[in-house]
């Protein structure tokens, strides 16, 4: 089916969903690298109306990838939950927006709808919103998740302790995860980028983190981020495993770029949960997304970055994570070109996964080679905690020296913390407060505890 | 008028851990936020990176180098017309210019072993600081194995896999291209370097091995083309490159090209 506007005499014609979604999409670099951006401003505002328009119903009879070929797709179709979906299936996007925006629709409200959209459904209608449309819808929802603490609570704001090194050194892991831990980070989770994908490396890693975790009694939880069927592996020869992670991506090819699947991803799932290490709750999956994986492995199918990235929201909340993390300055100037640009996605991504009931947190980054700075950061930092996002990253000042690029560091949640009065996760507070790390202000106390956590650690 | 007392900083007692680490640990705070000197710090850092991306490959001193040692040197360009296009058209960047290519066919030449390439990738400054001992050391080399040379291709806003087309051009056997990396924070002149046995266009990142890091604070040229001339007598030998080529070096992780794709989320 195709789709149409009319502006000043011209009529702009949209061939199909696919089509009409790519070209309402506010600019972006993947777009234009794709060929699938509007050609023109008008073009765009012209997509935009008529996408306006379409009945939500429209995209439960139009798979923008088709069914039979995409196993992404029959996910999306199969768990498509039409009760949830009947008190807006008589919306078109535009009246979605207005009612996502209204005081109807409240935390309980969208918490219910959440299984009755479909990923293209709430791609479309963030590419009708302005930012602080997306920012007070998100705000709306709330996602809480459980592992060994609990994530997304209002007014809390949680933290990835990001401590790689780019030879895996096990002492230089352990002075960053110190660094973190001592600056009020690491209650989202330990995570490690690991240099190597070699099982007994990562093995390695898992231990010195579970070995610091338990003699000092920290609820939080780790993860090595190797590919999941490293994960599996280590979880099959009794390695402590709390957190499986995995890379993943919106269409089934994108999938089979990064070695998953559906099937693989349940495999991990089970293994996770068979382990039972949660102690307040059994969230286990930790999934990593981005705007222009799936174009980088030429396997986007001609959809825009932002619908593939939707898209893989669905293939996330099949398996309840205890994270999902969207990367978004990660992929580079190809795909997001500049700050605002980065910025935009950032708070796309943010609204999208919340609205899919995903626990969303992001690693507001950027690489050299785009026009970006931590000025950008901080203004996407700041907009994302008024959006009332679940996690964030923290990096020691703010640079990876692994990964070679620029995040948020300890710092800076301390800062989101102050200036929006939000505090870790409780249980993570208390363990902070118990050992006498930091006042419930987020001061550093000076009480000489800290000593104790890594004296014994780098002894000679 | 009291005058207000200046701020203390409060520093981190573990400084000690600094020795465990390149990390930017134990920065101390000020409130709850970064220090003045750790913030410029970081700021230097960046406009270093920024000001490598920017960077322009640096031809002459290269040239005279080279025709010193009697090595025929080409200047080429890729599709990408300047910087703004190559960041944002990865694909331009692997494709050279058509008067490019009109140049290396005027060159009539004859088939060598290998072809080197000098590109600036995304840091140029990155070859103007390292490529030249490298390069000398690794034609040196190659020449006294036997191996035959063709002339040495200076090419702009270029990406690794340009590598392909002009080996095909050239007709060589093996293409060795030398590119800048991805400035990080710590390393704004890295040098990156990519093989490819039999190139031509469309070939594709894992029929490439890489050796990367090489600066004078990384991996030091003679080690640089040691690695390189072990992995050049391997491929003559199998007749490949790529992942099932391994590198002689288990000490450290062999490493994905970091040119065209980021490696980490793909971990």
């Amino acid at each position: 089916m195709s789709y149409q506007y009319t502006i000043r005499g011209f009529t702009y014609r949209f061939d199909d969903l696919r089509e009409l979604l790519a070209k309402a999409s506010p600019l972006r670099s993947g777009d234009v690298l794709a060929g699938l951006a509007a050609v023109t401003y008008e073009e765009r505002v012209a997509a935009q109306l008529a996408l306006s328009n379409v009945p939500l119903k429209r995209f439960l009879n139009e798979a923008i990838i088709p069914y039979e070929s995409d196993e992404v797709t029959r996910l999306i179709i199969d768990s498509h939950d039409f009760n949830a979906f009947a008190p807006v299936s008589h919306f078109t996007v535009g009246e979605l927006r207005d009612w996502l925006l209204s005081d109807q629709a409240d935390t309980i409200a969208l918490q219910k709808l959440t299984m009755g959209l479909t990923p293209e459904m709430v791609a479309a209608v963030s590419k009708l919103m302005r930012n602080q449309d997306l920012i007070l819808v998100a705000k709306k929802c709330e996602v809480i998740t459980r592992f060994r603490n609990t994530v997304g609570l209002k007014g809390h704001l949680s933290v990835r302790l990001q401590p790689n090194h780019p030879l895996d050194d096990v002492r230089g892991i352990a002075a960053s995860v110190l660094d973190g831990l001592l600056y009020g980070s690491g209650d989202a989770v330990i995570g490690i980028n690991p240099a190597t994908d070699s099982p007994a490396a990562t093995a390695k890693l898992l231990y010195l983190i579970d070995d610091l975790r338990e003699r000092f009694e920290i609820p939080t939880q780790s993860c090595i981020l190797s590919h999941i069927t490293t994960t599996i592996e280590l979880i099959e020869q009794n390695v402590p495993v709390d957190l499986v992670f995995q890379s993943i991506a919106g269409t089934e090819k994108a999938n089979a770029s990064f070695g998953v699947n559906l099937a693989i991803l349940q495999e991990g799932y089970e293994a996770g949960i068979s382990l039972n290490r949660g102690t307040v709750g059994n969230n286990v999956m930790y999934f990593e997304s981005g705007q222009g994986s799936a174009l980088s492995s030429n396997a986007h199918l001609g959809l825009d970055q932002q619908t593939c990235e939707v898209r893989s929201y669905a293939v996330a909340r099949q398996f309840k994570p205890f994270l999902h993390n969207s990367v978004v300055g990660f992929i580079g100037p190809e795909y997001l070109f500049d700050g605002k640009q980065i910025i935009r996605a950032g708070l796309e991504d943010h609204f999208c996964g919340k609205l899919m009931g995903l626990p969303m947190g992001m690693d507001i980054c950027y690489t050299n080679h785009a026009q970006a700075d931590q000025d950008d950061m901080d203004s996407l930092l700041t907009m994302l905690g008024v959006s009332g996002i679940n996690f964030i990253m923290g990096v020691p000042g703010a640079d990876d020296i692994m990964l070679n690029y620029q995040s948020t560091s300890f710092h800076d949640a301390l800062y989101l913390r102050r200036v929006l009065g939000f505090k870790p996760a409780p249980e993570f507070e208390s363990w902070l407060l118990r050992q006498g790390i930091m006042d419930s202000d987020s001061n550093r106390l000076f009480t000489g505890n800290q000593k104790s956590l890594y004296a014994g650690l780098f002894e000679a | 008028m009291n005058k207000i007392l200046k701020t203390n900083i409060e520093p981190d007692e573990w400084q000690s851990l600094r020795a465990y680490t390149d990390a930017r640990i134990a920065l101390g705070k000020t409130g709850v936020s970064i220090p003045m000197a750790e913030s410029l710090a970081f700021k230097l850092a960046h406009a270093h990176a920024k000001d490598a991306v920017y960077s322009s490959l640096d031809q002459g001193p290269l040239i005279d180098l080279l025709k010193e040692i009697h090595q025929p040197v080409v200047s080429l360009h890729s599709q990408a017309a300047n910087r703004d296009i190559y960041l944002q058209r990865p694909d331009l960047g692997r494709r050279l210019a058509d008067d490019s290519v009109r140049k290396l066919q005027q060159l009539h030449v004859q088939p060598a072993d290998l072809c080197i390439i000098l590109a600036d990738g995304l840091s140029a400054s990155a070859i103007n600081e390292n490529a030249w001992p490298v390069v000398s050391l690794l034609i040196q080399a190659a020449k006294k194995l036997g191996f035959s040379v063709s002339a040495i291709s200076l090419v702009e806003q270029a990406r690794v896999a340009i590598a392909d087309e002009i080996g095909g051009l050239l007709k060589a056997k093996m293409s060795i291209i030398f590119i800048g990396e991805r400035p990080g924070l710590s390393s704004f002149d890295s040098m990156g370097a990519y093989i490819t046995y039999a190139p031509s266009p469309g070939l594709t990142d894992e029929r490439r091995n890489c050796i990367s890091n090489i600066r004078q604070k990384g991996l030091s040229a003679a080690l640089a083309v040691d690695k390189i001339m072990y992995l050049v007598r391997e491929a003559f030998r199998l007749q490949i490159t790529g992942v099932t080529l391994k590198d002689n070096d288990t000490s450290h992780p062999s490493q994905l090209p970091t040119d065209d794709l980021p490696n980490g989320m793909i971990s």
